[in-house]
């Protein structure tokens, strides 16, 4: 199981949760595993397009996954997934 | 002030727009855009005028009413108004009419326009009963959060990545601050303290206070134009990092032309980055609507973030306005650094060469005309930043203690 750690914006789905776990192989199955967990979470990362929202970010073992395959990048068992906020800095 | 301009924050992202509390709250909670402060400005300029912004102190807060605080500032009392200077040797070197340095390096007290937002952020900190402060930085919000939050009787956690100049670090170290250095870039300093934040009821100046924060920006914008006489230029240049600069000083031009306190001038803000961290300028030129994320490599430090978090906002914002956004290499920047000292005795730091070089480019590309008003945005102080420059200047004559070597440096030899 991989450890996605939720933003605060999104701990009001996650019943205040800090880290879930998934079993998800990639981050587009990990928005899907966690939608089935938490309803309603898919709508807040994603668009209308289905897209991840232009301000979220997600990191994979802390690199940004649009340095990696972006929503295909793979997860496997023991990587840490993170879901920021991309307003922060500067 | 006894009542507050301060509505409450909204969802910048105009599909959006949600209305928040003005508390801490930085993201908006259904699609994570950026919160703006909302102010009523009608009741703003029923009591606001040119004169009484005249008859106060020279620092920042003679703009209060455009700032967002509930109470009294109680932080960086004596910061922001600082020089703008006509600068007809630079100008001349240039081959431009009229041209102008807004001089924040020498800003109080740590030269850079990192005292600004500071000054504003932490006074709300105090206002929202902060006694911890923070932020991710680059250098010179380091300094200034290190200095104001010591002065306000704060304690600080100051995160840099660990490659930092020298004198950044002991500048922040000094104010007793607890720095934490990071193995990584800016980038990943930034996501560490989004992730301290989540953990820890801090008030981080640049993350959950940012809203607050990025509005201490406007008053750059804001003293250009009193300087200039209560006239705003055709054309501003500003270095950008995340790139809240550039969409703050234009905003303060706004805000001005709707109280009616200028006339509208079709200002022209033009962008500015290093070669080697371009996303904002790289998306400009090549019409893109978002930025790609890039792994800085430039000596330009302070202005080193690779995911810029008002990217997308300047990008608009340049798009919308038809202007343009500029990239130097590091020999540029350098060149730039010394061409401002020499014409106009002003030391800058790599962001200002930054800043110089790519106005440069852009009048000789024509991007930047000739026969218009030109201000330059200079945000940070050449001091902090002397390494690029060590093997790149003339070095001193070294001689013995008379008068004859001294009359051999003046080709005086008898």
């Amino acid at each position: 199981m991989a450890l996605v750690k939720i933003p605060t914006p999104l701990r009001r789905l996650t019943n205040e949760k800090d880290e879930v776990s998934v079993s998800s192989s990639s981050v587009e199955g990990m928005i899907v595993d966690l939608e089935s967990q938490f309803p309603g979470i898919k709508d807040r990362l994603c668009d209308e397009n289905g897209e991840i929202r232009k301000f979220i970010n997600i990191y994979v073992n802390e690199e940004d996954i649009r340095f990696l395959k972006g929503p295909e990048t793979e997860i496997k068992d023991e990587d840490t997934v993170s879901i920021i906020p991309a307003i922060a800095g500067g | 002030m006894s009542n507050s301009y301060v509505v409450n924050l909204r969802c910048a992202d105009k599909s959006c727009g949600k209305e928040y509390e003005k508390k801490a709250n930085y993201v908006c909670e259904d699609c994570f855009g950026p919160l703006e402060v909302n102010y009523d400005y009608q009741e703003i300029k029923k009591n606001l005028t040119i004169e009484k912004i005249i008859s106060r102190e020279k620092n920042l807060w003679r703009y209060k009413e455009l700032l967002p605080l509930d109470s009294e500032p109680t932080v960086g009392l004596n910061s922001g108004f600082t020089p703008l200077i006509q600068a007809d040797n630079l100008a001349k070197k240039l081959g431009v009419d009229e041209l102008y340095i807004k001089n924040d390096g020498v800003s109080f007290p740590t030269l850079s326009f990192k005292d600004r937002v500071v000054s504003v952020a932490l006074s709300k900190a105090k206002e929202l009963g902060y006694e911890t402060v923070g932020c991710a930085s680059t250098g010179n919000l380091a300094n200034s959060v290190g200095a104001n939050a010591t002065a306000a009787n704060l304690k600080s956690f100051i995160f840099i990545p660990s490659d930092l100049e020298e004198s950044k670090i002991i500048g922040t170290s000094i104010y007793g601050s607890e720095v934490i250095a990071v193995k990584g870039a800016y980038d990943d300093v930034n996501r560490l303290c989004t992730e301290v934040l989540g953990s820890n009821n801090w008030g981080f100046v640049n993350i959950n206070l940012r809203t607050y924060y990025a509005e201490g920006s406007k008053t750059v914008g804001y003293e250009i134009i009193e300087q200039l006489g209560w006239k705003a230029p055709k054309n501003i240049v500003v270095c950008m990092a995340s790139g809240s600069l550039l969409t703050k000083i234009y905003k303060s031009i706004k805000e001005f032309e709707d109280l009616g306190f200028i006339v509208p001038n079709e200002t022209k803000i033009f962008g500015a980055q290093a070669s080697g961290c371009s996303p904002i300028s790289t998306a400009v030129k090549n019409n893109w609507p978002i930025f790609k994320p890039v792994k800085p490599n430039t000596i330009a430090k302070s202005l080193a973030i690779g995911n810029p978090a008002d990217g997308i906002n300047a990008i608009n914002l340049l798009n919308s306005i038809n202007s343009y956004s500029e990239d130097v290499s590091d020999e540029e920047i350098v060149e730039a650094m010394k061409l401002l000292a020499e014409t106009e005795g002003i030391f800058t730091e790599t962001a200002g060469g930054v800043t110089l070089a790519c106005a440069k480019k852009m009048i000789e590309s024509g991007k930047l005309p000739r026969n218009e008003s030109i201000v330059l945005v200079i945000t940070g102080n050449g001091l902090k930043t002397q390494d690029p420059l060590v093997n790149n200047i003339t070095k001193p004559y070294i001689i013995e203690p008379n008068i004859e070597d001294f009359n051999k440096v003046l080709g005086k030899e008898k």
